[in-house]
C-alpha cells in the first residue's frame, strides 16, 4: 500500500467537472428564476442567489472534509449511518417541521435540514455495504427480504412523512439490486409495466395491443424456438394484453379522485388549467416559448414573472428551457446522462464490491431524480416534487446530494488501494 | 457468472441514454415543433394595449366646436385570467347583478379567453377613482382609457350623426376593427369615419402572474404609436342651425339652407329631431331604442334627405326655365286664366281669382295654376319631338339636370333619390301611347307621381340664384386645416338651360315676395326671391312648401322649407325662410311678432293657432 498524497490524489476529475459545472448552472439558474431588478447583484445574500452560493460554499467544505476521511470509514460505519438516520428519520415526523406539507424538516439554525435527503445516502451505504459482504447472494430469497428491507423500511418512513417523491426515490436502488443479480425479468417488468400503463391511458388500446403481438412475433423470430420460450413468450404476451385492458379500469375505479386528476393532467386529458394542470401546463409554456436558442439570460418572462411556480426548486428546468432554449435544456440532459455513465463506467472499475455498488446506489438515486423531475417538467410524469440534484435551490438537498456524490468520488480514488 | 453481471452495465447505460433520449425528443417537440407555447408565453404575459387615438374634431363654418371629445374609462377583461375574483365586491363597484357578472364574463370567454374585451364600457370618472384603488384585488381585470363623443349643441342630430361599437358585421369585413372599437354609425361620423378615427396605435405591456405591470415589453421596441383624427371644418353655420331648429318647435318638416356660390350647406334641419348627446356612450343604447319605438314622431327619420314630397308650385319655375329653354314661351307670353285648366271630362286644375292674362314673371308672382298647365303641355307636346314619350324623355332630361330624381351626392349618408317619373313608368300605368300631356298635367304643378326632397328643393332656388349651376351640396367645407377645401365637392354642375333664361323666373320669384303669395317673406333692406308651393298630401292636411334665395343680387344663401300638415305655403314656410335668411345675413332678427308666432306655432298635433284656421279656401300659390 502506497501512502496517501494529498487529498486530490487520483480523483476522477471528469465526476467533479460534472459536478461543478451542474452547480454552477444551478447557481445561475437560480439567479435568473428570482431575479428582481432591486436585486441585481448575485451575491445578494438576502436572494435565494445569494443563499443558494452560500449553500455551494458549505457544500465544497463538506466535499473537501469527506476527501480528507477515510475511505473505509465509511463501509465499516455504514450500517451506524443508516441506523442513525432512519432514526432521524422517525425522529422527524414527531418533532420536525412541516413545510409544504411534508413533515420530515428540522430546523437548524435558520435552516432547515431534511433528515431524507440524507437517508439516501445512508440507504446506499447500507444496501452496498450487505451487498459487497461475504455469503450474501441476492438471487437467495432471504437476501433479497433482506435488501429490500435496507431499501424499504427508510422509504416507508418517509411515505409517513406525506414525501411521495422521496419515498419513491428509494425505488431507484432497484437499479442496484439488478447489478447485484437480481432476475433480469424482474426488473424488466419494474420498467416495463408503468411504461405500458402510461401507453395504454394514451394510445388506443387496439394499437397498443397490435403494436405488442407484433413486438411478439418479432421477438419469436430471435429467441430460440423451444416450446418454453415461446410458451412463456406467449404468457408474458397476454398478460401484458390484460395489464392493458385493465389499466383504464383501475384508474377510474380504484385510484382517488386527487390522483387521477393527476394521471388525467399528465395525459393531457384535462382541461382545467387554472386547477390540478396549472404547474405542467405553466411548465411547458415556459419551456416551450424558449424555442431553439432560448430568450437569453435573465429575458424569461414565464419564469421571471412567476407564472411558474416553484421555479428555483422544482421547476428550475423551465428557466433553463425557457432562457436557454433547446440548446441549453439539451445539453443539461446531455450534461446528466454523461454523469450517469460515467458514474457506471467508475463503478465499475472498482475492485471492491463495496465501493462498486455504492457507485451504482449514486448513479440510480441521482437517475431516478433527474427523471422524475425533468419528466415532470416536461410534462411525461405526474407532478412528483422532488428537486433536480445541484441544480435545484436548496441547502439540505445540495449538500445531500454532494456527500452522496463525493463519498464515492473518495473511494474511487481509493480504487488501487483496497481490495 | 460476475462477468456476465458486469455485462448488466450495458443495459444499464443504455436504460439511461434512453431517458436522456426521451426527454431530448420531448424538448424537441415542446420547443421547435409546436408554436402553441410561445403563443400561450406571450398571452401570459404581454399585454396588447390598443391606444386609441383622439376621434378629429368638427367645427362650424365660424370655427365654433360641434363634436369633441371627452375622456371615459372602459373595464377590461382578459378571462383566462381571472381568478375567483369577489364577484360580489366588483358588481357593486360597477353596480351589476353577479348574474350578469356572469353572463359578461361568458360572453367575453366566448370572444377570447385570453385577449381583453370590454366588460363594462364608459364608467364614469368618480367609479373610476373607487375602481382603480380596488382593481389590483381583480386579477384579469384592467381599465383603458377611452374618449366620448360629445356634441356642444343640442342640434344637427342627423347631420353629425353618433358613433358606436363596431358589430361584429363591420369586424368580419374590415380587419382594422376589433371588438369594442368605435366606428361611426351615421351622419358625418359614418361618412368621414376613416379621416375622423385616425389610426389605432398598441402599447405592449408586461404583466406578471398576479397581474401587475412590469412596463414596456423590449424598452417599447414594438410598440406603435396611434395618430390623432383629423379635424372637419363643417360648413354648418351653428346659430343658424340652432335658430331653424328653434323655429321647427313642435312641428315636423325640415329646413335646408345653402351657400350658392360653393355648395356649402349652411344647416339641415329635420325635425323632430333629438339632442346627440343622447345617442353617446352607455345610454346609447337604452335612448336609441326610445327613438326607434316613437313611431308618431320619428326623430331619426332625416326629413331633409329623405322624405320626398310633391313639390307643389315651386316646381313652376322650373316649367318655366325649361319652357324657355324649349322655345314653347318667352317672358312675354302670356296665357289667360279663366278660374282653371280644363283638361276635358269636364274636370279641370282650379286657379284662384287674379287679374288675367299674365306674363311669364307674373304667373310666378301669382302662381297661376292654369299658365304652367298650359307651360307644361306646350313642353309635352313640342311639335319638334316626333311623339310625347319623346317629348316626355326630353323634358325629364332637363329635369334630371337639376338633381331631381337622382341622389345629389352630398357628404351626409342616406340621401334618397327622389322621384321623377319615367316614360317606362306611364307605359305601364296608362298602357303604351295611351297617355298624353293631358294625362300627366298635373306634373306642370309639381303634383301627381313626383317626389322631391328637400335638399334638392335647396338646390333648386341655389341653382336659379346661379342661373344654371351648382356645386353638389355638402356639409363639410375643409379638411383637417381651415383653408383646405373639401376635394370632393368641386366640380360646377351645369343644369339644361341657358343663363338667359333666369331673369325672368329671378324677376318673379323677387314679385312673390314683394307683391306675390309669400308677402309674408319680406324683409326690410334685402330683396328676397321667393316661390311658395302646396304639397299635396293624401294622408292629411297639405305640407308647406317654401323655397327662396336672397339677396338678389351676389346671393349668400338659397333655402327650402318644408312644414308638414301646415297648410299653404305662404303661412308658415314662407316665414320662416324669411326668419333664416334675417338670422344669416344679419345675425339676428328683428321681427320678434313674427319669430314668436312661427315658434310657438304647433302642427304637430294638427292643431293650428285659431287666426290662420279656416281663413282662405281657395289656393293662393
Amino acid at each position: 500500500m502506497r501512502a496517501e498524497k494529498g487529498i486530490f490524489h487520483k480523483i476522477d476529475w471528469v465526476l467533479v467537472g460534472l459536478y461543478l459545472a451542474l452547480v454552477i448552472t444551478g447557481w445561475l439558474n437560480i439567479y435568473a428564476a428570482v431575479y428582481d431588478e432591486s436585486h441585481r447583484s448575485i451575491f445578494d445574500f438576502s436572494q435565494k442567489y445569494g443563499k443558494q452560493l452560500f449553500f455551494i460554499l458549505a457544500a465544497l467544505i463538506l466535499a473537501l472534509g469527506i476527501l480528507i476521511i477515510d475511505p473505509k470509514f465509511f463501509s465499516q460505519f455504514s450500517y451506524f449511518i443508516y441506523g442513525f438516520f432512519v432514526l432521524a428519520l422517525v425522529v422527524v415526523i414527531f418533532s420536525g417541521r412541516e413545510i409544504s406539507g411534508s413533515k420530515g424538516w428540522f430546523a437548524i439554525g435558520g435552516f432547515g435540514v431534511q433528515p431524507a435527503e440524507f437517508a439516501k445516502m445512508a440507504t446506499v451505504l447500507a444496501l452496498a455495504k450487505f451487498l459487497s459482504s461475504l455469503d450474501v447472494d441476492i438471487r437467495k430469497g432471504k437476501d433479497l427480504l433482506t435488501a429490500s428491507a435496507i431499501i424499504f423500511i427508510p422509504a416507508l418512513i418517509v411515505l409517513l412523512q406525506h414525501d411521495t417523491g422521496s419515498a419513491i426515490v428509494f425505488f431507484a436502488l432497484i437499479i442496484v439490486l439488478y447489478r447485484a443479480g437480481l432476475s433480469g425479468y424482474v426488473f424488466l417488468a419494474l420498467i416495463a409495466l408503468p411504461v405500458l400503463g402510461v401507453l395504454a391511458l394514451v394510445v388506443p388500446k387496439i394499437i397498443l395491443a397490435g403494436a405488442l403481438l407484433t413486438l411478439t412475433l418479432l421477438l419469436l423470430l430471435f429467441i430460440k424456438r423451444r416450446l418454453k420460450n415461446i410458451l412463456t413468450l406467449g404468457a408474458v404476451f397476454l398478460v401484458t394484453v390484460g395489464f392493458i385492458f385493465s389499466v383504464d379500469y383501475s384508474v377510474n375505479h380504484i385510484l382517488e379522485k386527487h390522483q387521477r386528476d393527476r394521471i388525467h393532467v399528465l395525459l393531457g386529458q384535462d382541461i382545467d388549467l387554472k386547477g390540478t394542470g396549472y404547474n405542467v401546463n405553466q411548465s411547458l409554456i415556459a419551456i416551450g416559448s424558449g424555442k431553439f436558442f432560448g430568450k437569453g439570460f435573465l429575458q424569461g418572462t414565464q419564469t421571471k414573472y412567476n407564472f411558474v411556480p416553484e421555479q428555483s426548486t422544482d421547476f428550475i428546468f423551465c428557466t433553463i428551457g425557457e432562457e436557454q432554449g433547446f440548446l441549453g435544456a439539451g445539453l443539461m440532459v446531455a450534461l446528466y446522462t454523461l454523469l450517469f455513465i460515467r458514474l457506471v463506467l467508475a463503478a465499475e472499475r472498482q475492485r471492491s464490491k463495496f465501493a462498486r455498488f455504492y457507485g451504482y446506489g449514486v448513479a440510480s438515486i441521482l437517475f431516478f431524480h433527474f427523471t422524475i423531475n425533468i419528466g415532470m417538467t416536461l410534462g411525461l410524469l405526474p407532478v412528483i416534487g422532488i428537486p433536480l440534484p445541484f441544480v435545484s435551490y436548496g441547502g439540505s438537498s445540495l449538500w445531500a446530494f454532494t456527500i452522496l456524490l463525493f463519498i464515492f468520488i473518495r473511494q474511487d480514488s481509493f480504487r488501487y488501494q483496497l481490495v | 457468472m460476475e462477468r456476465l453481471l458486469a455485462n448488466r452495465k450495458y443495459i444499464i447505460i443504455g436504460f439511461f441514454i434512453l431517458v436522456g433520449a426521451l426527454f431530448l425528443v420531448r424538448l424537441f417537440y415542446v420547443q421547435i415543433l409546436v408554436d402553441k407555447y410561445i403563443l400561450s408565453a406571450n398571452n401570459n404575459v404581454l399585454r396588447y394595449m390598443t391606444q386609441y387615438p383622439a376621434r378629429g374634431l368638427v367645427f362650424d363654418r365660424f370655427g365654433k366646436l360641434l363634436v369633441y371629445n371627452e375622456a371615459a374609462y372602459d373595464l377590461m377583461v382578459v378571462p383566462r385570467q381571472v381568478k375567483n375574483p369577489d364577484t360580489s365586491a366588483l358588481c357593486q363597484l360597477i353596480g351589476i347583478t353577479t348574474v350578469e357578472f356572469r353572463k359578461r364574463l361568458e360572453r367575453a370567454k366566448q370572444y377570447s379567453p385570453y385577449r381583453p374585451s370590454i366588460f363594462e364600457a364608459q364608467i364614469t370618472r368618480e367609479n373610476y377613482g373607487y375602481l382603480e384603488e380596488k382593481l389590483f384585488l381583480f386579477p384579469g381585470f384592467f381599465v383603458q382609457l377611452r374618449t366620448l363623443r360629445k356634441y356642444s349643441f343640442p342640434v344637427a342630430a342627423h347631420t353629425l350623426g353618433y358613433i358606436g361599437e363596431a358589430n361584429p358585421e363591420v369586424i368580419a369585413k374590415n380587419p382594422y376593427y376589433k371588438s369594442g372599437d368605435y366606428i361611426g354609425i351615421s351622419g358625418i361620423e359614418k361618412s368621414y369615419e376613416e379621416i375622423l378615427r385616425g389610426k389605432k396605435g398598441m402599447k405592449i405591456r408586461v404583466f406578471d402572474v398576479l397581474n401587475r405591470d412590469k412596463g414596456n415589453f423590449r424598452e417599447g421596441k414594438y410598440d406603435t404609436a396611434s395618430v390623432a383624427g383629423t379635424d372637419l371644418h363643417s360648413s354648418m353655420d351653428a346659430d343658424l342651425q340652432i335658430y331653424g331648429e328653434l323655429l321647427m318647435t313642435n312641428k315636423k318638416g325640415s329646413i335646408v339652407a345653402i351657400e350658392p356660390s360653393t355648395g356649402e350647406i349652411l344647416c339641415i334641419v329635420s325635425s323632430p329631431s333629438y339632442d346627440p348627446n343622447l345617442l353617446v356612450g352607455n345610454i346609447r343604447k337604452k335612448n336609441y331604442a326610445l327613438l326607434l319605438s316613437d313611431t308618431i314622431y320619428n326623430p331619426l327619420f332625416n326629413r331633409a334627405l329623405m322624405a320626398s314630397y310633391p313639390p307643389g308650385s315651386t316646381f313652376k319655375l322650373v316649367d318655366a326655365l325649361i319652357g324657355q329653354q324649349e322655345g314653347v314661351i318667352t317672358p312675354d307670353t302670356r296665357y289667360g286664366c279663366p278660374g282653371g285648366f280644363s283638361i276635358g271630362n269636364g274636370k279641370m286644375v282650379a286657379c284662384h281669382p287674379h287679374p288675367s292674362p299674365l306674363d311669364l314673371a307674373g304667373a310666378i308672382q301669382i302662381s297661376c295654376n292654369t299658365y304652367f298647365c298650359r307651360v307644361f303641355k306646350s313642353i309635352i307636346d313640342n311639335k319638334s319631338y316626333v311623339n310625347t314619350r319623346t317629348a316626355f324623355e326630353n323634358w325629364r332630361k332637363n329635369i334630371l339636370s337639376f338633381g331631381f330624381g337622382k341622389k345629389l351626392g352630398i357628404d351626409i349618408p342616406n340621401e334618397l333619390n327622389g322621384n321623377i317619373p319615367t316614360a317606362n313608368f306611364y307605359d305601364k300605368y296608362h298602357g303604351k301611347n295611351r297617355w298624353r300631356s293631358m294625362t300627366i298635367i298635373s306634373l306642370g304643378i309639381g303634383q301627381g307621381e313626383i317626389g322631391i326632397t328637400p335638399i334638392q328643393l335647396a338646390n333648386l332656388a341655389a341653382i336659379i340664384s346661379n342661373k344654371g349651376w351648382f356645386y353638389t351640396p355638402h356639409i363639410i367645407r375643409a379638411i383637417g386645416k381651415n383653408d383646405s377645401l373639401n376635394q370632393a365637392f368641386m366640380t360646377k354642375r351645369h343644369v339644361n338651360v341657358d343663363p338667359s333664361y333666369f331673369d325672368v323666373v329671378i324677376e318673379g320669384m323677387s314679385l312673390v315676395v314683394t307683391a306675390g303669395t309669400a308677402r309674408g317673406a319680406k324683409i326690410d333692406s334685402i330683396v328676397v326671391c321667393g316661390k311658395t308651393g302646396t304639397a299635396q298630401n293624401p294622408h292629411g292636411k297639405n305640407h308647406s312648401v317654401f323655397i327662396a334665395f336672397a339677396p338678389r343680387e351676389n346671393p349668400k344663401i338659397a333655402i327650402s322649407v318644408v312644414c308638414e300638415n301646415a297648410g299653404f305655403g305662404s303661412t308658415w314656410a314662407a316665414p320662416i325662410a324669411s326668419l333664416m335668411i334675417e338670422k344669416y345675413l344679419k345675425r339676428k332678427v328683428t321681427r320678434k311678432d313674427v319669430e314668436e308666432r312661427m315658434i310657438n306655432g304647433n302642427l304637430i298635433n294638427g292643431k293650428l293657432p285659431e287666426s290662420e284656421s279656416g281663413k282662405r279656401d281657395i289656393s293662393q300659390d
